[in-house]
């Protein structure tokens, strides 16, 4: 049994918080959560709400029938009120002007107002939806503290006592477990992700939805010694992160597509250059400015592709937030292995949802090391593009060899990286580059499979889709009419190929379901495997696609 | 053969270009300073200019059009060990680059800045490049430029740099000289230096630039930043050479306490004690 709240108002009204206190609360008693943050591109009016899903087995995605609503207008109410279930709640002021019979009209404002701050008549709604819940008032006090000063703690907290007289239990939802989760969203554990692997240089352009990256490692920089650029544009970004990886630093930058756009000749340098670096690219939907605080998944194939000339490069399509942490790290091991460019495709949908999860684990990281020495290159004048059988040349730190320099080139270059008009060079370096992109495909990642390992119905999914995916598959087996599977890559660029070509054979349709309007993991399947879907489940209105969304769909097209 | 001599037969320089006797006075100032060839990083965009890595024995970086700033500032910043320069033309620094050039004198990262600005687009063939005169008629602007020339030191003044010059690459002593005061600054440095294009530039030649330019007399005080913008201001009949404006300031490094003294963040090992102490933000 799990739970789901919306908690909702205008820009400036503390939603934010307001959840944010409310998930410490319950993931402190050991609840599992999962949110989705529904906010406009301004600062302040306009609607924006928070969808908390909790209860007592581990949650994957949102979902769109909700249990209560916590309503710190009336537009939340309006907004909202058709999706709440016929048992359901609305906790909102006295003075709301709305009828419903499950509305429990409060005194927040009033009760606030007495407390001495009426701002925070969201706290004494709080309050009230905790005593409905029949959830314990343990934690409160601490989460209050972790957001603010001592004086608008007390007062809050206060507000959440009092608050919590104005109704009755309705439910008895208590935690099973003690606490044993963290409590983080997609960019945060990306931001870890770098860190713990040993990331030195962060330069970027804020961009919604990536800049939580870059303010969770400059919260971290004096104490972590990580230098965070604020660049004067992307540009500047992903050409300052190439000079500081050039130099021998562990290097990234992050972005959205708009971003992107601009990163893109930057991109092909890191190419050419054979410079490892790190790019998140957390996607909203385009094109243009499109919905800057919404998501989408549409930009696979210009990621695959972006940036002119033919070089290797690879995408890893983030799943969850367990992912985000994880493969970052192996980014930036695989970004120096092969001295290519490696992108991180996430999305507001995981960027912004906190999920609990187990901690992550630090004692299994390994941060290799790529570098040459003195011993690898010794008696040999240095060849930064040494043509090896790999295609992989031994790269050097400028500065550090005495009687050695590293010349990079974005030019075609030879061996030593001087210029050159050579036919023949061209042709065995364009060679040497794509060697490496055919000795990467050895050591992808095969797609998570989901489902019955027999299925006739073969649902691909890519990224943040894993969650909602594998619930609806969950739900779609619960029918037994049909065994129904799911493939979710990570890895797609390249894109692996023998989970797909193995449980495709079998399957007796095979259907993509993706947050974007043309069909972009499949176009690219039947491109590299000429295997084409049936059905495609597409969703690009900006908001995320649930499982009971996915469910609809795949059961309507039987 | 001296240490920054890098033995080739050819260049893609045109017979009589300036970029000779700048590439000379770059050696010449590095070995002045004692610099080893492993000790320094040319950076160039994309253009004549910008292949100055390619003939010199340094580290080299030979990026994208406009964009030799970012890296070279990144590098410095990371491993202040190394000195940092750059060499690349007019149109990437002022053109292609411009945003960079604004920032970058904003960021303050100790790198030297070298413009060869022979004031049109070589590589290219003869465009107005942002340094571009009046009037100046090329294959595209054909009834000569109508947009005012940009002037660079006067901007880089204006913008709180803290060492700007400008030279002369038909005087490669003195233009030594600077270069050597110049990677001797801690900071960015900017040297603007005229340098006529033989091939595309009939106007600004060489003998147009030797009648005009004069050496900025011993009196000049360089510490005063409005009249050096009145000095950065003089062009047409008379163009000063010389250091316009030099004041010390802190760089970007000795912002950062973790960055400041002699310490390179290359050589520093991830603390990952420390790191795995941060999953306490999420529990």
């Amino acid at each position: 049994m799990n739970y789901n709240i919306l908690i909702g108002g205008s820009a400036g009204q503390g939603v934010e918080t307001l959840s944010a206190v409310f998930e410490r609360i319950l993931k402190r008693q050991g609840f599992k959560i999962f949110t989705i943050r529904d906010y406009m591109s301004r600062v302040r009016g306009g609607h924006n709400f928070i969808q908390l899903r909790f209860g007592n087995e581990n949650l994957y995605s949102h979902l769109d029938d909700l249990d209560g609503i916590i309503a710190l207008n009336n537009e939340t109410i309006e907004y909202h009120v058709k999706r709440l279930n016929s048992g359901g709640f609305i906790i909102c002021d006295q003075e709301a002007g709305y009828e419903d019979d499950r509305i429990l009209k409060l005194h927040l404002k009033l009760i606030a107002k007495e407390i001495g701050n009426i701002k925070i008549f969201g706290s004494v709604a709080l309050g009230a939806a905790i005593a409905l819940l029949g959830i314990k008032l343990a934690g409160v006090e601490k989460a209050f503290n972790d957001f603010f000063n001592l004086e608008t703690a007390r007062q809050n907290i206060l507000a959440v006592l009092e608050g919590n007289k104005l109704v009755e239990p309705k439910y008895d939802v208590h935690a099973e477990k003690e606490d044993e989760s963290i409590l983080i969203n997609g960019n945060e554990a990306v931001a870890l992700g770098a860190l713990a692997a040993g990331c030195k240089f962060y330069s970027a352009y804020p961009m919604t939805p990536s800049t939580s990256i870059m303010n969770y490692l400059a919260s971290k920089m004096m104490d972590a010694e990580i230098v965070v650029e604020q660049a004067e544009d992307e540009i500047a970004a992903i050409n300052m992160a190439i000079g500081a990886s050039y130099a021998g630093a562990r290097a990234m930058t992050g972005t959205s597509g708009g971003g992107f756009s601009l990163m893109a000749e930057g991109l092909g340098l890191s190419g050419m250059l054979e410079v490892p670096v790190v790019i998140a690219e957390v996607q909203r939907p385009g094109p243009t400015t499109g919905f800057p605080t919404r998501t989408e998944q549409s930009d696979l194939k210009f990621v695959i592709s972006a940036s002119h000339g033919e070089f290797p490069r690879m995408v890893i399509a983030l799943r969850n937030a367990e992912d985000a942490f994880y493969q970052t790290i192996r980014a930036f091991n695989l970004a120096d292995k092969y001295q290519m460019p490696v992108i991180l495709l996430s999305d507001q949908f995981l960027a912004d949802s906190t999920v609990t999860i187990k901690p992550f684990d630090f004692d299994n990281i390994k941060n290799d090391n790529f570098i040459s020495n003195y011993e690898d290159i010794q008696n040999k004048p240095y060849k930064r593009y040494e043509i090896t059988p790999t295609g992989i040349s031994p790269r050097l730190i400028p500065g550090k060899i005495p009687g050695t320099t590293v010349l990079v080139d974005s030019d075609e270059h030879d061996e030593y990286g001087h210029i050159t008009e050579s036919a023949s060079v061209r042709d065995q370096m364009v060679r040497k580059r794509l060697r490496k992109f055919e000795l990467l495909k050895e050591e992808i990642q095969e797609p998570l499979f989901a489902g019955e390992e027999d299925c006739e119905v073969l649902i691909l999914a890519w990224g943040s889709a894993w969650g909602p995916v594998t619930e609806a598959i969950g739900m779609l087996n619960e029918k037994h009419d049909k065994k129904y599977g799911a493939l979710i890559f990570g890895d797609i660029w390249p894109l692996p190929t023998k989970l797909l070509l193995e449980k495709s054979k079998k399957a007796r349709k095979i259907i993509n379901v993706e947050q974007n309007a043309t069909g972009q993991l499949a176009s690219l399947v039947s491109e590299t495997t000429g295997i084409f879907c049936n059905l495609s489940v597409l969703k690009f209105d900006g908001r995320p696609m649930s499982s009971q969304y996915i469910y609809t769909k795949v059961r309507e097209n039987q | 053969m001296c240490d920054m001599e890098y033995s080739i037969s050819e260049t893609a320089w045109c017979p009589g270009c300036g970029n000779f006797n700048i590439i000379d006075a770059l050696k010449a100032a590095l070995e002045k300073l004692g610099k080893k060839p492993h000790e320094v990083l040319v950076v160039g965009g994309i253009g004549q200019a910008a292949k100055t890595p390619q003939y010199i024995n340094t580290n080299g970086f030979c990026g994208l059009h406009g964009r030799a700033l970012p890296p070279a500032a990144a590098v410095k910043i990371v491993n202040s060990n190394l000195t940092v320069i750059v060499n690349t033309g007019d149109g990437d620094s002022y053109g292609e680059g411009g945003n960079h050039f604004i920032h970058n004198i904003r960021r303050n990262v100790d790198i030297t800045h070298f413009v060869h600005n022979n004031q049109i687009y070589g590589l290219t063939k003869g465009q107005a490049s942002p340094t571009t005169d009046m009037g100046h008629i090329t294959d595209v602007q054909v009834a000569g430029s109508i947009n005012e020339p940009l002037n660079p030191v006067l901007l880089a003044i204006s913008l709180g740099a803290g060492f700007v010059a400008r030279a002369f690459s038909g005087d490669k002593e003195h233009l030594t000289s600077i270069m050597v005061e110049a990677i001797k600054y801690r900071g960015y440095s900017l040297v603007d230096i005229l340098q006529p294009c033989v091939s595309f530039n009939k106007i600004n030649t060489f003998q147009w630039y030797n009648k005009r330019v004069y050496k900025i007399d011993g009196s000049y005080d360089m510490t005063d930043r409005l009249k050096a913008m009145e000095k950065a201001m003089e062009w047409g009949d008379r163009i000063p050479i010389g250091i316009l404006y030099k004041k010390e300031k802190q760089t970007y490094n000795d912002k950062i306490k973790f960055l400041n003294g002699n310490q390179s963040l290359i050589d520093k090992e991830t603390d990952m004690k420390k790191i795995r102490s941060y999953i306490e933000d999420f529990i």
